[in-house]
């Protein structure tokens, strides 16, 4: 029987759950008016769990039998998922209402989904890293297809369904030829036997390689980034945002802790092969970015590329580049979420005003959104005195100490390719007279309150990103123990 | 004639996983496709029930079973979206949901 | 020497129940060849001593999922589907992985099945198989995961209601 301690260190996930089994009872008590109190509910679920995140590190070390792994690691992406999960609610109360959706089973998916993401950070055995794994995935199919009558949304839904699925069958795979090669599925057991000469290496090769393409899947991480551009332009906007931060970050943290515990000589067998990888996302993303009209896919392509930036801090292959790449993510979810929330407040009813053209002379209209946007855009960018700077900061110099020069070259030229799409949806919006009339409804209270959050953890890490930076740099060395 | 090893089973269950790529990347039936995956997914399990024979620990069979109720929510889940989809479309083929661009 | 015959036998139910699953016009047909399929994994697992989940694949996917499938299949009209093209463009992605089938086969063949060693099966795994050990296992061991696992079936069926149902 397990004991309270060991109970205590599973606290955010048990919250979760809780807050998503409650919201899933209590509505259909709550009147039909008075649903944005589950969307409240909510928010204290995912506020919560954020405190019960702290609370469990007060206390770290291992849980049910090793299956969980309390430490900094788990800690860093605990808590940031469990702000993406805040963060995501609070921008989606206005968007339910207008498109009138239903909200009960909308913010228990997302609890749902976040609390599967938190157990991916912290698991250290792969058959529980699967189960969260397909916890999130499954939630965020729903989410993706929400917009039930809308065909886009129903195609989002199901080309990321397939290609999830078919990228999770992968991994599955080769995590039963991992079983078969070292006969555990517990990470710090697959270390010793890999170490050892207990493991079959052929086999453990061939396990290696699935789970990379699952896992490459999964961040859509080039050449497996096909379904990207297409789910994240038919998803609801407020989804979008939730997509390309929170299953991602958590997809990317056990990508970091599978390779980096179970792989013995990091580095040598790999190394081309992240390279590649990191290049070709950075490329295709930035490039296809370039030529869309519609600005949902333009962010779609760009996390393409961001997704290759935190790739090549893989590709360092230390602790350092570790470090950098949680920076990074960290970073990346606040701004990405922000443009994505200004994305979804302007789309209007049933998302008609997603083209680029559509921003034209917003910069005059509505100052306070178009503000907030540039501010956003500029962190992707990577301007200094914002977060997305010293995100690309800490992933070029962990590359250069890694002698990986011409990646960080190749790299850096891509940010400016990047630059130009960015910058060119800003100049739209304060140097262009508006074409058709958009009609833009004011900005709910919460809305305001999601950007101004997402733009001040933006600011906080751009310009004092020592605490979060030295967080990770400590936690990053998990690979160590 | 050789006897069955634990080798067998595992060239059986990587054709397998080849039969059942097969079909997701060339059908075009949604349907189809949604029972290849369940085919990879056999396959998986395949693995795991051989070397849980070979390795004389159960785990690999416990791990079968999450994977088969892992495979019980996918369909359900895809099952879903697919009746979702025929309400707008009428339609099961996967090449005429192409409104955005693949 | 009988082992060896009803491998055989499983093996070519499973395969071959896969391979006409991926190639039948009708989707009904397709779901009646993968439950062929499934049993012939179902055998397997006897053949293996997993006898709790040879039951588990019969009880649950046959009887379950399968039954998922042919009920969406008559739900939605398939009449226009079966006279449709089967195959889409993909032909050289699937010749690949058919040319990777037809290698690993004759690299089986030809080297024959005692070159791959992974040692011999242990004598500990002739009584896996039995519900008692499996659920001693899953009980303690897999006690989290297996109260996760419940997690995930309720996502399953949010999902699944939110999509399906006309009216929310």
């Amino acid at each position: 029987m397990p004991d309270s301690a060991q109970i205590l260190r599973l606290l955010p996930e048990i919250l979760l759950s809780v807050f998503g089994t409650l919201i899933m009872v209590l509505d259909p008590l709550t009147g039909r008016n008075r649903k944005a109190l589950l969307g409240v509910l909510a928010l204290v679920g995912a506020y919560c769990a954020w405190i019960g995140a702290l609370v469990s590190y007060a206390n770290p070390g291992p849980a049910f039998g090793g299956m969980v792994t309390v430490d900094g690691f788990a800690t860093f992406f605990r808590l940031l998922v469990c702000a993406i999960g805040f963060l995501t609610v609070l921008a989606s109360m206005s968007y339910l209402e207008r498109n009138e959706l239903p909200q009960g089973e909308y913010y228990a998916l997302v609890l749902f989904g976040v609390a599967g993401q938190s157990l991916m950070a912290v698991s250290g055995e792969l058959v529980l890293i699967f189960l969260g794994l397909e916890i999130s995935s499954i939630s965020t199919y729903i989410l993706a297809g929400f917009l039930r009558e809308d065909a886009k949304s129903n195609e989002a839904s199901l080309k990321y369904f397939f290609l999830g699925s078919f990228a999770t069958a992968f991994f599955l795979y080769g995590v039963a030829l991992t079983y078969g090669a070292t006969g555990s599925t517990k990470l710090v057991v697959i270390r010793q036997a890999m170490e050892g000469k207990d493991a079959n290496v052929v086999l453990a090769v061939i396990a290696g390689a699935l789970m990379f393409v699952g896992l490459a899947f999964k961040v859509s991480a080039a050449p497996f980034q096909v379904w990207t551009p297409d789910v994240y332009q038919g998803a609801p906007s407020p989804v979008t945002a939730y997509l390309s931060t929170g299953p991602k970050a958590a997809a990317f943290a056990i990508f970091l802790r599978i390779f980096f515990t179970t792989v013995p000589q990091t580095g040598v067998m790999w190394g081309w092969l992240l390279w590649t990888c990191a290049l070709l996302s950075m490329t295709i993303g930035n490039f296809a970015a370039l030529v869309q009209t519609d600005i949902k896919r333009m962010l779609a392509y760009s996390s393409i590329a961001h997704a290759g930036y935190v790739l090549v801090a893989f590709t360092s292959c230390t602790p350092i580049g570790a470090a950098a790449a949680m920076f990074y993510l960290a970073a990346y979810a606040f701004m990405n979420l922000g443009a994505f929330t200004v994305v979804s407040h302007l789309s209007g009813r049933r998302e008609q005003y997603v083209a680029i053209d559509h921003y034209a002379g917003l910069g005059r209209r509505r100052p306070f959104l178009a503000a907030l946007l540039t501010i956003f855009l500029l962190s992707l960018v990577g301007i200094p005195l914002t977060g997305g700077f010293f995100g690309k900061f800490y992933i070029f110099r962990a590359a250069v100490n890694a002698d990986l020069l011409w990646l960080a070259v190749l790299g850096l030229l891509n940010s400016a390719v990047a630059a130009y799409y960015y910058l060119k949806v800003i100049v739209v919006m304060y140097m262009q007279e508006p074409k058709e009339e958009v009609t833009i409804e004011p900005v709910p209270a919460t809305l305001a309150a999601t950007l101004v959050l997402a733009a001040g953890a933006v600011f906080f890490l751009g310009v004092y990103p020592g605490p979060v930076l030295d967080f990770a740099t400590r936690s990053a060395s998990f690979s160590r123990q | 004639m050789h006897p069955i090893t634990t080798v067998h089973y595992l060239f059986l269950s990587a054709a397998l996983l080849l039969v059942g790529t097969i079909g997701v990347l060339t059908r075009r039936n949604i349907v189809v496709i949604l029972m290849s995956i369940e085919l990879i997914l056999n396959a998986v399990n395949i693995n795991l029930i051989a070397f849980s024979r070979q390795l004389g620990n159960v785990n690999g069979q416990v791990f079968a079973i999450f994977v088969i109720t892992d495979a019980a929510a996918e369909a359900a889940v895809g099952l879903g979206i697919l009746i979702a989809l025929f309400r707008n479309k009428e339609t099961v083929n996967a090449d005429e949901v192409d409104i955005l661009k693949w | 020497m009988l082992d060896t015959a009803l491998f055989y036998i499983f093996a070519a139910l499973t395969l071959g129940g896969g391979v006409l699953t991926i190639t039948r016009r009708s989707a009904v047909h397709s779901a009646i060849w993968l439950i062929t399929s499934l049993l012939g994994v179902a055998g397997l697992y006897l053949l293996q001593r997993a006898e709790f989940l040879a039951g588990v694949q019969v009880i649950l996917y046959v009887g379950g999922i399968m039954v998922l499938f042919l009920f969406v299949i008559m739900l939605v009209n398939l009449d226009q589907a079966a006279k449709e093209k089967r195959f889409s463009g993909q032909k050289w992605i699937a010749l690949a992985c058919v040319a990777a089938v037809a290698l690993q086969a004759l690299w089986f063949v030809s080297k024959g099945a005692g070159r791959f060693t992974l040692g011999q099966p242990s004598i500990a795994g002739e009584n896996l198989g039995n519900s008692e050990h499996v659920s001693r296992v899953l009980f303690s061991q897999y006690l989290l995961p297996f109260e996760l696992a419940s997690i995930l079936l309720l996502v399953a069926i949010i999902g699944a209601v939110v999509m399906a149902k006309k009216r929310i």
